[in-house]
């Protein structure tokens, strides 16, 4: 065991640690509860763990508990945890088709095989804030349970639907898709892919994005910085069920559990071309952990966006795929409260040099600003 | 360890050096080949650490991919021991692998360093790993990988050499002050960190292996052993370091060394005291002894 120093740093360190403790029990008598969390901020807890890139409801929680419910530093501390697991299996493809539906709905056609399927959406709420919630007991809850006997065994055997989308091919109005067809998905955790990327790695960056953002960049391209303007064939919500090779078993499959997924489908003009192919309509593609629609469609606008050649940034896969990732970015930019002392003393030593050549030139110009 | 992180932190769940052993075996490949590549930036896939990107997430996966139970470890930020980071980066190396850790970069086999090389020259037996935001030189003259990546492949320098050539004509001479570009074994144009221009020449024909870690950006990349290490520079316009005059060091008196400026809170007068703090430290001791 070598030494542990006692200074200044450490020191300063260990009572930030204790006074960030302190404000994250808000001096509250009631410690919340990561379950709470989980059943509770369903939809921040999803997010987490997309931008987390680990399906795990009760480490999400326990993150944003720990995180006083920031979600880069939550994100952040799931990846962390993620970096000590080793990879024992890959999943056998799963296929949204098969998913158990609490939610699906299209933009492109009224009357679609099976209906839309509203779901719980917030779409058509008035957002005004409930004060009455500010009041709620446990007895609401149960009433409110009763009173709407929603059946949730129910809810969990909704069938599943056809894709929108078969339609569209079935019609033959699908642009021939140029897509390279790859046998082995790359794993971009597991090796830093060269760009150009392929469309595995593509997805997969996408579908470890930051929310807010990969949807400021999918506005911008829809806004006008970019080529698309897409309606959501289909937008679906539900539960896949996620299945490994049987070990030792060729062809046999064990169901290890379910994912909740939001899955966005596309459907884009045939004038906007991929690699200047005409003829069809293009889709786009977004898939995305848990229920996450803005991402899921922000997803599918930028993946469209990335195969269709243009000038504005979002067809610049280096510029969206490099700077989407909230664990990237959020390091990154808060790295600059570091110390940097070094490199401010050679930049002074510099800028000395300078004004004494010049004669205090760069001190003159910096007075006229 | 304080028992409040101790609390947090169990170090039995974790394996040693925190990664998985798969981990910290692709990151030792991708150090080899680096090595066998003098200055080629070798991608990796790069694993999240408790710390934050561009906190020096890179030279810890080096660290902690290279560190043994028999290892001594330094680790420093800005030439300083107890700088808040550097305490941060030993506190979790040593939670996580229980080494030795220590201040004196003579003592140590590992050095884990952002922004500075220690003053005292390092030994064939040691290794010294930089922490790297910027791995790229090109990302100056152009912003994407894709094309960078073809530039080098080339050594298709010419656009930095009219960067430098802008710079001289609207400065007088190169701006760029740390982080400065150099040419490892006349091949490869590699960034040496964000290392003033004091510390570049002591990578040239150094004893020590050098290792570069870039978390954020994947990249991994080395100076093994007496390999040559020439700052970009025109035959006119030289290449010179930091200048403090005839300023020295408030604590120990060194002259030649790089320095930290302060200014006096009462008198606003100016002093300077060494940035890299183990080797004023082992200078104070000495002069005590004496």
């Amino acid at each position: 065991m070598g030494y542990v120093t006692v200074t200044g740093g450490q020191t300063a360190i260990e009572e930030a640690e204790k006074l960030l403790h302190h404000y994250r029990t808000g001096q509250s008598s009631h410690p919340l509860h990561p379950e709470t969390i989980e059943k509770q901020m369903r939809l921040l807890v999803d997010r987490i763990m997309g931008e987390g890139g680990l399906y795990a409801p009760d480490h999400a929680s326990l993150a944003l508990k720990q995180a006083e419910g920031d979600p880069a530093e939550a994100a952040f501390l799931l990846r962390a945890y993620r970096s000590t697991l080793s990879r024992n299996f890959y999943t056998k493809t799963v296929d949204p088709g098969e998913m158990r539906l609490i939610r699906r709905i299209s933009s492109t056609f009224k009357d679609i095989p099976g209906g839309q399927v509203l779901g719980p959406t917030y779409d058509y709420t008035h957002r005004l804030l409930n004060f009455s919630l500010r009041e709620e007991t446990e007895e609401d809850f149960s009433e409110f349970l009763e009173a709407v006997d929603i059946d949730s065994e129910q809810v969990e055997q909704t069938p599943s639907f056809k894709k929108v989308t078969e339609l569209l091919k079935a019609e033959n109005l699908l642009a021939d898709s140029e897509m390279e067809q790859e046998q082995e998905p790359v794993d971009i955790t597991r090796e830093k892919p060269a760009f150009p990327l392929s469309r595995s790695a593509r997805l997969q960056s996408l579908a470890r994005g930051e929310t807010g953002a990969m949807s400021a960049l999918a506005y911008s391209a829809v806004r006008g910085h970019g080529k698309v303007h897409p309606t959501i064939g289909e937008l679906r919500v539900g539960y896949a069920d996620i299945e490994i090779e049987y070990p030792g078993r060729e062809n046999e499959s064990l169901y290890i559990g379910e994912t909740m997924l939001t899955e966005v489908e596309t459907v884009n003009s045939f004038t906007e071309t991929i690699n200047n192919q005409a003829g069809g309509l293009n889709l786009g593609y977004g898939l995305v952990f848990g229920h996450n629609e803005l991402k899921a469609i922000s997803m599918a606008v930028l993946e469209h966006s990335l195969a269709t050649e243009g000038e504005a940034p979002v067809h610049d896969e280096e510029f969206v795929l490099l700077h989407i990732d909230s664990v990237d970015s959020s390091g990154f930019i808060s790295h600059m409260k570091m110390p940097h002392y070094v490199t401010f003393q050679a930049q002074l030593n510099r800028l000395r040099k300078f004004q004494e050549e010049e004669g205090g030139k760069p001190e003159d110009e910096s007075r006229k600003q | 360890m304080s028992p409040e992180s101790s609390k947090r932190f169990r170090v039995s769940a974790y394996n040693f050096g925190f990664l998985d052993e798969g981990s910290k075996r692709e990151i030792r490949r991708s150090t080899l080949k680096a090595v066998a590549i003098p200055g080629y930036q070798v991608p990796f896939a790069s694993r999240e650490l408790p710390i934050g990107k561009g906190w020096g997430t890179g030279g810890m996966q080096l660290s902690l991919s290279l560190a043994g139970s028999r290892d001594t470890i330094k680790v420093i930020d800005q030439g300083h021991d107890d700088s808040v980071n550097a305490v941060s980066i030993r506190h979790l190396i040593q939670s996580c692998t229980q080494v030795e850790m220590t201040r004196d970069s003579q003592a140590a086999s590992l050095i884990q360093s952002r922004h500075r090389i220690p003053e005292i020259p390092l030994r064939k037996d040691q290794i010294l790993i930089l922490q790297v935001p910027q791995p790229d030189p090109l990302k100056k003259v152009e912003s994407h990988e894709k094309k960078v990546k073809q530039l080098h492949a080339d050594k298709d320098y010419k656009g930095m050499w009219l960067h430098l050539y802008e710079d001289i004509s609207q400065w007088g001479d190169i701006s760029i002050s740390a982080d400065y570009p150099s040419t490892a074994h006349e091949r490869y144009l590699f960034a040496p960190s964000p290392l003033p221009r004091w510390d570049v020449p002591k990578l040239n024909h150094s004893e020590a292996l050098c290792l570069l870690g870039a978390g954020r950006e994947k990249k991994i990349y080395a100076i093994p052993p007496h390999t040559q290490v020439t700052p970009l520079a025109f035959d006119d316009v030289p290449f010179t370091t930091e200048n403090f005059g005839k300023a020295s060091c408030k604590n120990c008196g060194a002259d030649n060394v790089y320095l930290d400026e302060f200014i006096d809170d009462e008198t606003g007068q100016k002093t300077y005291s060494c940035s890299d703090t183990g080797y004023c430290h082992q200078r104070m001791a000495e002069r005590r002894i004496q």
